[in-house]
């Protein structure tokens, strides 16, 4: 991306070279600093230089959410059937499974676990839902990457912030299941917050890391279907956290979302808060994979013009 | 940026004093690697496994370019296809970092680059403009300032909100020659995108490209219409294979370069220039 010159912080040859320059061309320099100006250089091992790229990324951020806005009012989700729709889905889906863990259980299933299934399935489409439609955000992006300069990590994240935006309704939804359950409502139930934060962060690194992956390899789209269902049976979903035998744990603790998710259900059944060990496996890998997904996508990002 | 040396400190030193210069492109390569598959897929890669094909090729599209436009003139760019021309404009625009060398950029800067402006044409042209501004950079503010002033150049009141696929090509040539020069831009890159739409169209453009060049604005125009960049442009280069062949004045590199088109490649030296 494009740098100012200049800004760069604690870059000792800039600092000295404005030392030298600034006292006979401060004036000047004060109108530079007003107009546009970039410097387009070599990438230091394949990554733009960072604090220009976030910075520009942030000046931008508009375009992330108007990206979004677009993509919602081309599902109609401005009306009111519009949600309903996006909220039909995961409903059916919950009622699938409730009926099939149903019959897996005997009829003995505990108390609230229609509310544990929808509240689950309606976390997991969040997550699912980002990655997923993350998956086409560059490819789709075509011209725009073509033949514009900005920072490509704004196209997946837009589409977490969409995928944020379905989620919105579908939680509106399951508040009823939760009340009619008997569920308790209580200060711990604030808990949902970091958690929802914490699985928006590993989606945003995931979808990072498979936007750029469909550039190199487009049958990328094709596989995700598949491994989003296997995750969803490896996440706390059909199942509860505390009904893993012991040998089995260690799944929990290798899906990134299994700590949140577990944590989910504990802050909506429960009424407790969330289990730290849970929340710091969370946190531990969303800040793992976006870090990790933000750097693969930047180190790639050069390539997409000529990719595409 | 810390890699630089001293004497290159030293040289934006004086850049940085001389504020005439709008774009400065130095000792810049680029060099790419793509794919010779249309569409890669993970299934191919794995067939191909062990058959020892080479599917990435590296193309060396810019080799060593050295290049100043000054403020307010018109640069053209002649040459044949895949001299490198178009990765040249591309590099200016920061869509293509280079590989080694640095681009310096004063300005705001619009680009018409040869794919057209949107990118999604199941979206409306409204909302495609407003995505295109705003990924380059623009505020809501200024694109709500340019929108009436963008269609009614492209004269396309009607077709605003309907998606982009129904529109004929010359509508949306039209739209983005509109975008790219109501945009109040300091730099107008342009990468072979000036006859779109009918000829009324046409006259149009090239009347608004006379009025942009005039005044005060770089721009830099890539055309295979040599007539137009000996019409429009105040110095003219010649791209051949990814390196600077000529540089001077836009009668002089259009003859030169149609002398080499007509005698070939073979039968003329360089010194014949």
């Amino acid at each position: 991306m494009s740098t100012e010159i200049g800004t760069s912080p604690g870059d000792p040859e800039l600092d000295a070279r404005q030392a030298v320059v600034a006292p006979e061309h401060d004036e000047e320099r004060q109108v530079e600093w007003k107009t546009e100006q970039h410097v387009y250089e070599p990438h230091r091992v394949g990554l733009p230089p960072l604090g220009p790229y976030v910075r520009e990324l942030w000046r931008r951020r508009e375009f992330a959410f108007e990206l979004s806005r677009t993509t919602l009012r081309a599902q109609h989700f401005e009306t009111a059937f519009g949600k309903l729709w996006l909220v039909l889905n995961p409903m059916l889906l919950a009622f699938v499974y409730f009926v099939l863990v149903d019959i897996l259980r005997h009829g003995h299933r505990p108390h609230g676990y229609f509310a544990h299934l929808v509240a689950g399935i309606f976390l997991y489409y969040f997550f699912s839902g980002a990655v997923r439609e993350s998956v086409k955000s560059v490819v789709g992006g075509g011209r725009l990457v073509l033949n514009t300069a900005f920072p490509r990590t704004l196209l997946p994240l837009s589409t977490v912030i969409t995928a944020f935006w379905r989620f919105i309704p579908t939680f509106l939804i399951y508040i009823p299941i939760h009340l009619i359950s008997g569920l308790p409502v209580n200060l711990a139930t604030l808990w949902i917050i970091p958690i929802v934060l914490t699985i928006a962060f590993i989606a945003a690194g995931l979808a990072m890391f498979v936007a750029a992956l469909q550039v190199y390899f487009r049958d990328v789209k094709s596989f995700m279907p598949y491994v989003l269902r296997l995750w969803l049976y490896a996440s706390p979903v059909l199942w509860y956290p505390n009904e893993v035998p012991n040998h089995w744990e260690w799944i929990l603790k290798a899906n990134p979302i299994g700590g949140p998710m577990a944590a989910w259900s504990v802050v909506l059944q429960k009424g407790h808060a969330a289990p730290p060990v849970d929340m710091l496996t969370g946190l531990a890998w969303a800040v793992g994979l976006f870090v990790a997904g933000a750097l693969f996508f930047m180190s790639r990002e050069r390539e997409f013009a000529v990719r595409l | 940026m810390s890699s630089l040396s001293v004497s290159e400190t030293a040289g934006i030193a004086q850049a940085s004093a001389d504020a005439r210069v709008s774009i400065r492109v130095e000792d810049v390569s680029v060099t790419y690697r793509t794919s010779l598959e249309k569409k890669p897929t993970m299934k191919t890669t794995l067939l191909r496994l062990g058959r020892r094909e080479r599917i990435v090729r590296e193309i060396e599209a810019l080799k060593h370019v050295n290049l100043e436009v000054r403020q307010g003139e018109v640069l053209g760019i002649l040459g044949a296809n895949g001299a490198g021309k178009s990765t040249l404009v591309r590099t200016m625009a920061g869509i293509l970092p280079p590989t080694i060398g640095r681009v310096e950029v004063r300005g705001r800067v619009s680009t018409l680059l040869a794919l057209g402006v949107g990118f999604n044409r199941e979206l409306s042209g409204r909302e495609n403009v407003t995505l295109g501004g705003l990924a380059a950079g623009l505020s809501r503010a200024q694109l709500r300032d340019k929108y009436d002033e963008i269609v009614e150049f492209a004269e396309l009141e009607e077709f605003m909100d309907m998606p982009m696929n129904t529109y004929s090509s010359g509508m949306y040539g039209r739209l983005a020659f509109s975008v790219a020069v109501n945009m109040d831009p300091d730099i107008l890159l342009i990468d072979e995108a000036l006859s779109v739409g009918d000829a009324k169209f046409r006259k149009k453009s090239f009347k608004k490209m006379q009025e942009l060049c005039a005044q005060d604005r770089t721009v830099v125009l890539v055309s295979h219409a040599l007539g137009s960049i000996e019409e429009l442009c105040d110095r003219a280069v010649w791209m051949h294979k990814g390196e600077l062949q000529m540089e001077g004045e836009p009668d002089d590199v259009v003859h030169a370069y149609t002398k080499f088109l007509d005698v070939g490649e073979d039968a003329l030296t360089m010194e014949d220039l």
